[in-house]
């Protein structure tokens, strides 16, 4: 299903364009589509610029000292980002620690080893992870995960590791730990789904040719086909840190949302997202308002970087296909 | 067999079984989440669940008639918005796209779609919310419109461009003028894809909550009226489960598990319209 796509992008320009008739249907059809066409770059410029243009006061009055400033005080009209900045890019790095072996091992298992009667199902269920509500995983995360983390997770990280300052202090439960791993369960489906597309594109000769060299089976894999999957890879799990850094609900549900920078797991933090998401309605300043903006269009142009990069990646590997836009 | 052939055959064995290891991982988890919203959520499943509103906190019983009544408006309305724009977003990229806006506009799509939801909530306030002095359903819908848009928009694309060209020419030679060739036959082939990717997107949006915290609001009474705030099942679900009350909890399950039984049977309808259509191909 992957070559599929590969083989339509490299065909030439369709010959039937070259039939440009000077029909008047012709004409509207291809006026009106271009309209809507429109539509989605008018929509970026416009979220752009009413981001910029909301968060300007913010921005004038702090300056670039917003972004490494610890202190968030309403009432004080005393803003600075660095806590959340802190907590959307530890709570996201821990979510892929976790994560990227999962899907790396799910991606793999699934375009080389698993029989062809599991691929599919076992595909579309771990698919299926993505199309729960962030709102249900917050749901589960406080009922199901942090009550396991607290009881099964904890007590031994701490009997073993428990001198390191990552967790030091008292787990109460709402924390970067309970956030990291619930946003590794959400960006699983993502990295995997897209690695898996990647491996698939790969030439059935590199494995062929590693295994007629003697290789077994996971040395073929090893050496030959995640190599030449790697840019593709790297890709799926950049796309991954993109979903985590935007992630909302479960997040703010989880994480405990205090504006502090700390190195323990065990402790509360905050993201970007999940300042917004908790006080954008109650922000009574129109400085706090801004501020909050400002925190937006931080997030909006980090999380752009992050995907423009993913996206550059695959493309080398898997040339103008849509992956990722279709995992669900 | 040498001592090293047996260790790189042990070697392989064991992380062939581990990578087996992680995928039935990755599924158990799916299970757990599916299966405690079965177990918590099933039991509230009874007929006042669906047709009462919520009585004021502390008190027992009551529904969420409203937020599912709010959920079926909100989510209708934006892929009212969002369907048309995205699906001839998607015609043009498939048939005029190869040109420099055509570039542009995937470019833009995937960046958006790769935008944080509450980013969008953020953008639909200040153009509807603001404006109009107060929360309303329809700020959602626009919300959740500009969400679906990006993603409609990809999908049509990759469906229309699997229409064989053998297709249009044929059509084309028999004299049907462009449009026609591209709405009567390419379209219309590619039907089923197109139905799939919307109800992917709609499957997609029915959950989201993030866009929704300032623009709908939520709304504790029913209501129908699209300029005014409106209740959603995850923004229910939200309250509910953060909620302090037992009560809030037994009620945000049993919302949870209504609302994951949605995404499911849009997810599933999609998986099948595709399957009817493309069984063997894909």
């Amino acid at each position: 299903m992957t070559t599929l796509p590969m083989e339509r992008a490299a065909a030439p320009e369709p010959r039937w364009q070259v039939l440009r008739g000077a029909n008047v249907g012709d004409r509207l059809y291809r006026g009106a589509l271009t309209v809507l066409a429109l539509t989605l770059p008018l929509l970026l410029v416009a979220l752009v610029s009413e981001l910029a243009i909301n968060a300007w006061p913010a921005i004038r009055r702090f300056g670039l000292p917003f972004v490494w400033t610890s202190v968030w005080d309403p009432v004080a009209g005393v803003f600075g980002a660095a806590p959340m900045i802190f907590g959307t890019i530890a709570s996201s790095f821990l979510a892929l620690l976790l994560a990227v072996p999962l899907a790396l091992g799910v991606a793999i298992y699934l375009s080389e080893f698993a029989p062809k009667w599991l691929r599919q199902p076992v595909s579309f269920l771990v698919e299926l992870l993505a199309a729960i509500p962030s709102v249900v995983y917050g749901l589960w995360g406080i009922f199901v995960l942090i009550p396991f983390l607290r009881t099964y997770v904890v007590p031994p990280l701490r009997a073993t590791l428990g001198w390191t300052p990552f967790l030091s202090g008292v787990f109460y439960g709402n924390s970067l730990l309970a956030g990291g791993v619930i946003l590794a369960i959400m960006i699983v489906p993502y990295i995997a789904a897209v690695s898996r597309e990647v491996l698939l594109a790969v030439p059935v000769s590199q494995r062929e040719a590693a295994l007629g060299m003697g290789a077994t089976r996971w040395e073929a894999v090893w050496t030959a086909v995640v190599p030449y999957g790697q840019a593709g890879l790297m890709g799926a799990v950049i796309l991954g840190l993109g979903r985590a850094l935007g992630e909302t609900m479960a997040v703010t549900m989880l994480i405990g949302n205090r504006h502090d920078i700390g190195l323990s797991v065990l402790q509360p933090a905050y993201t970007m997202a999940a300042a917004i998401a908790n006080e954008f309605s109650e922000a009574t300043t129109n400085l706090y308002l801004s501020a909050l903006f400002e925190v937006g269009l931080i997030l909006f142009v980090i999380t752009v970087a992050v995907n423009a990069l993913a996206r550059l990646m695959i493309w080398r590997v898997a040339r103008g296909t849509a992956v990722g836009s279709r995992a669900l | 067999m040498s001592a090293r052939r047996l260790r790189r055959r042990i070697v392989s064995g064991t992380m062939t079984a581990l990578v087996a290891v992680l995928s039935f991982v990755a599924v158990l988890a799916l299970v757990l989440i599916l299966g405690y919203l079965v177990a918590k959520g099933a039991s509230s499943l009874d007929w006042s669940f669906f047709v009462r509103n919520p009585v004021p906190a502390g008190q027992s019983g009551g529904g969420v008639a409203n937020a599912i009544v709010g959920t079926v408006i909100i989510v209708g309305l934006a892929a009212l918005i969002g369907l048309p724009i995205g699906i001839g977003t998607g015609l043009y990229l498939a048939e005029y796209g190869s040109g420099r806006l055509g570039w542009t506009v995937r470019f833009v799509a995937d960046v958006l779609n790769g935008t944080p939801s509450i980013v969008v909530g953020i953008f639909a306030w200040t153009w509807l919310v603001k404006p109009m002095g107060h929360f309303s359903a329809l700020a959602g819908s626009v919300a959740l419109a500009v969400l679906m848009v990006p993603m409609i928009a990809r999908t049509t694309e990759e469906m229309v461009r699997l229409v064989p060209h053998s297709l249009r020419e044929a059509a084309l030679a028999l004299g049907y003028p462009r449009w026609r060739t591209s709405l009567r036959v390419v379209a219309r082939t590619a039907l089923a894809g197109i139905l799939t990717g919307c109800l992917v997107g709609v499957a997609r949006i029915a959950g989201e909550t993030a866009p929704l915290l300032f623009t709908a609001l939520g709304n504790l009474n029913f209501s129908t009226s699209i300029l005014q705030p409106m209740q959603t099942l995850s923004l229910q679900i939200f309250t509910y489960g953060t909620g302090p009350f037992d009560e809030w909890h037994r009620l945000a399950w049993a919302a949870a598990l209504v609302l994951m039984g949605l995404v499911l049977v849009l997810a599933l309808a999609a998986r099948w319209a595709l399957r009817s259509r493309y069984g063997a191909a894909r």
